[in-house]
């Protein structure tokens, strides 16, 4: 039974923007789902329509199995984390944690066990006396999240739950979370833009623009087999190399050079898009020819950018030790089967 | 709750009708003490209606009779003229002039001092006005008051003698907080480096202002005048001082109308009068939010 | 330092000087004459004597006019505070069909419609209704003057309490009445505080319409019993005045202390705070 179903889902707002548009999405129990796209996209639109705060204008959802399209916000038993944790500033760290069983008139020391069990996971017990304004954004988070797991609901929506952290403490904050969740065994919804965080978080991942899902998967389908040009450029710490050309005797003619396609006997002429990424790019005999125009250090590896025929850029990294000085040619080849071929007008992959 | 045609972004999960009933007691309790009144005094105005006599108990429908009388009775031009010279000397000069004067002085001056003369012209502002009254009969009265007392003189009844200018530097004393206030604010946004060029460039203080500060104040101006006219216009506490006299010259339009009804009883004629009051508060108040729209 | 420079300095203090005695001097009076054995109108250094306080204490309707005040500041701020409160939060939260309209009219209302203004139709309102000298009336006309302007401020305050506070609280299963409870009206506390030391303040020392209103001398708040003292017995009564004047106008003094303490003084669309 799947967790959450949605069904021709479409949200529009008063001023006419369909957020949400015809959407059809099912998530399994106890599965950790990102919601990746661009800003907005509808992430939050799809999030808050999920939780009742806006009213889908048609379309169903379903909860465990119960439509619950028409059912009001808070009894749909779905927990939620806002972008910017909505502490309640006039209460303690136990009372916001607490605060979803004060609301069901649940007794003070029901509150109390609540508050001190869940604040325990998440090492926030040294805490409970505070109120928000004397936490750090990270301990915000937690109490954030803490809240939302004290509702005890079937389902945990998160809204770019790390974007307000500093770089360092997301990388924390994201291994916690992901621990938690397991442990947890929560049907979880987590929205993003960051598509790394997303990458590393999901079992699976929708990737959304324009109110609809563009790619539906798991990471590591979303990252090695974009299902269009849209989702190949939005994948990936570097932009993945996209080069139209055309397709002849089973070959792809892109920036001056043929390239092995996979076996899809496309008809000679076929206007294409070769989608290739730069870590699947390596130097080799035959390939891609340009002058090495900019070199970017990426850490272990390093961007390199040539510069092919027909004012074309290419970027592939390379190990750090291997750099090529800027000026120099380079030829290089993709790995095999990593070269993925699109259609030029629908944008599709073939 | 309403259907998905009805979406209305409400993030309070309030409701329009629920919305509705929270709205409801306010607006009965304005409409009942504000509105209605306001909208009576048109129908009142037209009717020769008095607190006592035959009128008070069978008002007859006179028509334009009041506004007509109006324009024929020399109180109540002298009332207008004494406004606008009440208004005009305490309000659009005094206060703007000493207020922008003293934000303007104070912002060089010691955070103490500062602090101290702030205080005593909110405290001036703050006070109750029957209190306010008081303090000032004392300082001008003729026999042992403040003033005859500093200038070494025991003659001189300043209230009596010169009520107008009486009042216009009680005023002043009573309404320029607000004023100070607001330059101050309006000052503290005047960006600190054109002052400095205008500094380094030799100009005087009084050029500073005219040719910096005064283009970034113009609207601040313009509002301020606004209001603090209005409510110099409306200042009842004016009658707390000399209660119009001696002899009418100090009757400003509130004591005007204080006067024709309840003294002497003219309900109609006050209600007209009054009217007349309401239409220039009305064109002053959209004057004053049009200004705002424009800059904002 | 050059002659110039020094002549500008004392040009300066005298300027300031001058300011702080313009401004000062009227108000040396409450301090002195409430405890000179001889009070005169004028300002003179006060031979001390706590007579006048008792005297004033003895007055008959000294102390009963300062209870009326009391009442009547009590229902005029506890019905704007509360029927100001709940207006703003459904206008800031919902569209009303027609709420800007309505928020204009208010902001227009409540500069436009002065108690001057409306004397004469209050007047013969509450006369025509037999409520001259009614004190819970007398609050109610003073309140229903305070709230456009209290809805205004309100509405500022409530507008800027981030709205995923209550969000969060919904989807948390609170009811619209908890969400106010818990939430809004705790969060919105200084804005609500500011409002009812406003409210309080006004109505204080509001002379007009308790003048017009209340007629009977021993239903009359301060403010009128002290413009009655002016007169009694043909002459000012100068021993109770100034001791009355300053018991008077302490609470007013110790509130605005209170709130440009707690919340420094901010002043809304040319309000007092
Ligand atoms: N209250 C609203 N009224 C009207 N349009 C809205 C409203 N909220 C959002 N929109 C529009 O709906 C679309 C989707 O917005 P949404 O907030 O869901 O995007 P998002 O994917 O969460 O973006 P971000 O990553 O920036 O948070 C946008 O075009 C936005 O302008
Ligand atoms: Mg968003």
């Amino acid at each position: 039974m799947a967790a959450i179903e949605l069904t021709g889902l479409s949200t529009v707002y008063p001023n006419g923007v369909r957020a949400v548009d015809d959407l059809d999405l099912s998530i399994d129990d106890g599965e950790f789902f990102a919601l990746l796209g661009p800003s907005g996209c509808g992430k939050t639109t799809l999030l808050r329509t999920i939780a009742g705060l806006e009213r889908s204008s048609s379309g169903t959802i379903s909860l465990g199995g119960g439509d619950v399209t028409r059912t009001d916000v808070g009894k749909r038993g779905v927990a939620m984390v806002f972008q910017d944790y909505a502490l309640f500033p006039h209460m303690t760290v136990a009372q916001n944690i607490a605060y979803p069983l004060r609301v069901r008139r649940a007794s003070k020391q029901a509150q109390q066990d609540a508050a001190s069990t869940t604040s325990a996971g998440l090492g926030l017990a040294e805490l409970l006396e505070r109120r928000p304004a004397q936490l750090s954004g990270g301990q915000q988070q937690r109490v954030a999240l803490a809240r939302a797991i004290a509702m005890e609901a079937q389902v945990l929506l998160l809204d770019e739950p790390l974007s307000n952290l500093d770089a360092r403490l997301r990388l924390e904050a994201r291994t916690f979370l992901k621990r938690l969740q397991r442990e947890l065994g929560l049907t979880t919804v987590f929205v993003t833009h960051d598509q790394a965080e997303a990458l590393a978080l999901a079992d699976r991942i929708a990737v959304m623009a324009d109110g609809r899902i563009r790619q539906l998967g798991t990471p590591k389908d979303v990252f090695q087999r974009p299902a269009d040009t849209f989702v190949a450029n939005f994948i990936g710490s570097t932009p993945m190399n996209l080069l139209t050309g055309t397709a002849h005797d089973g070959f792809v003619e892109v920036a001056g050079a043929r390239l092995a396609s996979p076996d899809l006997s496309l008809a000679d002429g076929t206007k294409v898009v070769a989608g290739i990424r730069p870590e699947y790019l390596a130097p080799a005999a035959e390939g891609i020819t340009g002058t090495v125009s900019i070199v970017e250090n990426l850490g272990v590896t390093s961007l390199v950018t040539l510069e092919c025929p027909g004012d074309v850029l290419v970027g592939l990294t390379v190990p750090e030790h291997e750099e090529p000085r800027v000026g120099t040619a380079m030829t290089a080849a993709p790995a095999p089967g990593r070269l993925l071929v699109y259609d030029a007008e629908t944008t599709r992959l073939l | 709750m309403s259907a998905a045609t009805n979406r209305t972004r409400d993030t309070s999960g309030l409701g329009v009708a629920r919305a509705v009933a929270f709205v409801s007691p306010a607006l009965l309790l304005i409409g009942l003490f504000l509105v209605f009144p306001a909208l009576w005094t048109i129908y009142i105005g037209l009717t020769n209606y008095t607190l006592t006599g035959p009128a008070s108990v069978a008002p007859a429908f006179v028509g334009l009779e009041n506004f007509l009388g109006a324009l024929d009775d020399a109180l109540f031009g002298n009332a207008l003229w004494l406004t606008l010279v009440f208004v005009l000397g305490s309000a659009v000069l005094g206060q703007n002039l000493l207020g922008f004067g003293l934000a303007w002085v104070l912002r060089s001056a010691k955070p103490v001092v500062r602090r101290v003369v702030e205080a005593l012209v909110l405290l001036a502002w703050i006070l109750p006005s029957v209190v306010v009254a008081y303090l000032w009969t004392a300082v001008l009265d003729r026999d042992g008051g403040t003033l005859n007392a500093l200038l070494g003189n025991e003659s001189t009844a300043w209230l009596v003698e010169y009520p107008m200018a009486s009042l216009i530097v009680f005023n002043t004393w009573r309404g320029t907080a607000f004023s100070m206030m607001l330059y101050s604010s309006a000052l503290a946004a005047v960006p600190p480096s054109q002052l400095e060029t205008a500094r380094t460039v030799g100009a005087s203080g009084w050029q500073t202002v005219r040719d910096i500060v005064f283009p970034h104040i113009r609207g601040h101006v313009l509002t301020n005048t606004l209001l603090i006219s209005l409510w110099t216009a409306n200042d009842f506490t004016p009658f707390l001082l000399t209660a119009g006299g001696p002899n009418h010259e100090s009757e400003t339009l509130p004591v005007f109308i204080y006067q024709q009804a309840i003294t002497n009883g003219e309900l109609g004629y006050s209600a007209a009068i009054s009217f007349l009051l309401l239409i220039v508060n009305l064109v002053v108040a959209l004057l004053y939010l049009l200004l705002l729209r424009r800059r904002s | 330092m050059t002659f110039h420079a020094m002549l500008r300095r004392t040009l300066y203090t005298v300027l300031i000087a001058a300011l702080l005695a313009f401004f000062a001097i009227p108000m040396l009076w409450l301090a002195s004459a409430p405890f000179d054995s001889d009070p005169g109108v004028g300002l003179r250094w006060p031979d001390w004597t706590l007579d006048n306080w008792r005297i004033t204490f003895e007055h008959p309707y000294a102390l009963g006019s300062l209870l009326n005040s009391i009442v009547l500041c009590a229902v005029a701020t506890l019905v704007t505070t509360v029927l100001g409160t709940l207006a703003s939060y459904a206008l800031s939260r919902v569209r009303i069909p027609g709420r800007d309209a309505l928020l204009y009219v208010l902001l227009l209302l409540s500069s436009v419609v002065t108690g001057t203004a409306a004397m004469v139709p209050i007047f013969v309102m509450m006369f025509q209704l037999g409520l001259i000298n009614s004190q819970y009336a007398t609050g109610l006309v003073i309140a229903g003057g305070m709230l456009p302007a209290a809805i205004f401020i309100l509405k500022d305050f409530i507008d800027s309490v981030p709205r995923s506070y209550e969000e969060s609280a919904r989807v948390f299963g609170a009811s619209p009445g908890q969400v106010l409870l818990h939430v809004v009206l705790p969060v919105a506390r200084p804005g609500i505080a500011t409002i009812m030391v406003w409210a309080f303040v006004q109505a204080w020392g509001n002379f007009l319409l308790p003048f017009l209103l209340l007629r009977d001398v021993s239903g009359q708040p301060a403010a009128v019993l002290l413009r009655t003292l002016k007169d009694e017995g043909g002459s000012a009564n100068l021993t109770v005045i100034p001791v009355f004047s300053l018991l008077y106008a302490i609470p007013v003094v110790a509130l605005y202390l209170f709130v440009s303490k707690r919340y420094g003084f901010r002043f809304h669309g040319g309000i007092k705070a």
